[in-house]
């Protein structure tokens, strides 16, 4: 028996109104499929499953807000009946019902948070309060006030767990984007999916969470180089100059790859910062920052980077940039990524100084290309370059290991057909 | 395939607002650069020029992306390749 969660797709999610299911009781499931859609503060997304098997039982129901998690539908494992586990299963409640049965916990906040392993860290929407007064510091208090945070309905939330500033400034992003979405919702539009009613003010509050949550948690540095990139151009024009339109391939994937292979150079900047220690990734799946016509960005992830070829590179760069300016992300292209990638391209500043995606360790910043002078064997040139930053996290690596970076990203860009 | 001017306008303005639905042409000054005026990135603009390809036939090498600053420009050199085609 296998349980379908609601996924996590990034450290800002809380939670996530469930939209529809696209299987049904009795339908075999293959890896990777599309089992259902959620709107979180990213939009629609497409949420996979990840186990094979038949599914036994669909929890979830549209409407429905759900904190990352929580059991949204049960599946049966190869070689298991799925009517039996169906009927084994049929005493689990709804997920709202689950969220009410939590209540007494959270009513009860003289409890030791160890004793609560297993409850999810935070229960959106709980309705119980505690009889003491919320434990908070005294920090978390005064910006409760500034907010006009409800500490004692945050700690009844926390069940009862000592409340931060960070859970204070979550729990006022959260519900700016809670009243922005409803007060659109009361303008006129359904207020059946809150979610949907503003997602632009959803998710402007979602970056400025995972952003405040950076800045105040990561001990940012940040290093900048100005690389040329003309050979990589050139080499880039000759490759395009045969090929139909649609095969074409941008510089966007060229610079993509060019970080990607840079990256296995200098591995700790490639990884996840969870639970005070730094975890290494051997897969090099790079989030690219992607705006949205209307305001906001995602970033998507393209999988293994430094393993494509340029073609297969930009096929994949492609597909999820159109997906991401659709609305048709899945939750795989949000839950893993290990570096963002920045790249302001042909249009915009010349240079970019970003802000670290907890629970990241890295980001990498390309400006626009410009035409620029330079001095090469005594003489002056016209030639073409890129400013390249990178913002690193002090707590798992200096500026010698971004130094490196950026020196390894400027050998890829002058030998752009490398493997 | 018979293009006059008329036909070629719309044809690029089909192809924009296949990408970018709230590209607005009226308030466009069509000497000023086309991409930053209508918000086009690279990948936007290599899809407008997909849209252009199904729509006129015209496929444009990379080299002529010079020659493609603003809307005027764009118009031109659409009407002088249906020309010579």
């Amino acid at each position: 028996m296998i349980e379908f969660r609601m996924p996590s797709l990034g450290a800002d999610m809380e939670d996530g109104v469930f939209v529809e299911w696209c299987v049904a009781p009795g339908e075999p499931v293959a890896r990777g499929q599309v089992a259902c859609v959620v709107e979180t503060q990213k939009g629609a997304i497409e949420v996979e499953i990840w186990d094979a098997g038949t599914v036994a039982r669909l929890i979830a129901e549209p409407g429905q807000r759900i904190p990352v998690g929580q059991t949204m539908a049960i599946v049966a494992s190869a070689g298991e009946d799925w009517q039996a586990v169906a009927t084994s299963t049929a005493t689990l409640a709804a997920p709202a019902a689950a969220v009410a049965a939590l209540s007494p916990l959270a009513q009860a906040p003289a409890a030791p948070a160890a004793g609560l392993p297993s409850q999810p860290a935070r229960v959106p929407a709980a309705t119980g309060r505690p009889a003491l007064p919320p434990r908070a510091s005294p920090a978390a208090r005064r910006r409760a006030a500034e907010l006009g945070v409800d500490l004692d309905a945050l700690a009844a939330a926390t069940a009862g767990a000592p409340i931060n500033v960070a859970e204070v400034e979550r729990a006022a992003a959260t519900a700016a984007a809670r009243t922005a979405a409803t007060g659109a919702a009361e303008a006129g539009a359904t207020a059946a999916a809150p979610a949907a009613a503003s997602p632009e003010a959803a998710m402007r509050a979602a970056i400025a969470a995972a952003m405040t949550r950076s800045k105040r948690e990561i001990p940012h540095y940040y290093l900048g180089s100005e690389i040329e990139v003309e050979r990589a151009l050139q080499w880039l024009e000759e490759f395009n100059a045969p090929r139909p339109l649609a095969q074409r391939v941008l510089f966007a994937a060229l610079a993509l790859r060019a970080v990607a292979l840079a990256l296995r150079e200098v591995p700790d900047l490639n990884g996840r910062f969870v639970d005070g220690r730094f975890h290494r990734s051997e897969a090099i799946h790079v989030g690219v920052v992607t705006s949205l016509r209307g305001g906001g960005v995602v970033v998507p992830a393209v999988h293994d980077a430094d393993r494509l070829t340029l073609p297969e590179l930009m096929a994949s760069l492609r597909d999820v940039v159109a997906r991401a300016r659709s609305g048709r992300l899945r939750s795989s292209d949000l839950a893993d990524s290990t570096i963002t990638l920045t790249n302001l391209g042909d249009l915009g500043v010349e240079t970019v100084y970003g802000v670290i995606y907890p629970p990241q360790v890295a980001l990498v910043g390309l400006g626009r290309v410009v035409s620029r002078a330079a001095v090469r064997g005594g003489a002056i040139v016209a030639t073409r370059t890129v400013n390249a930053t990178l913002s690193g996290d002090h707590r798992v690596t200096d500026g010698l290991a971004g130094a490196r970076f950026l020196t390894a990203l400027r050998a890829r860009f002058d030998d752009p057909q490398a493997p | 395939m018979s293009a006059t001017p008329e036909t070629i306008r719309q044809a690029v303005i089909d192809s924009v607002r296949a990408i970018a639905p709230e590209a607005d042409f009226a308030a466009l000054d069509p000497r000023r650069p086309f991409r930053e005026e209508l918000d086009l990135d690279s990948f936007d603009f290599l899809n407008v020029l997909i849209e252009l390809h199904a729509r006129l036939g015209v496929e444009i090498p990379e080299a002529d992306y010079g020659k493609l600053g603003t809307l005027e420009a764009i118009l031109g050199y659409l009407a002088a390749r249906l020309e010579s085609a």
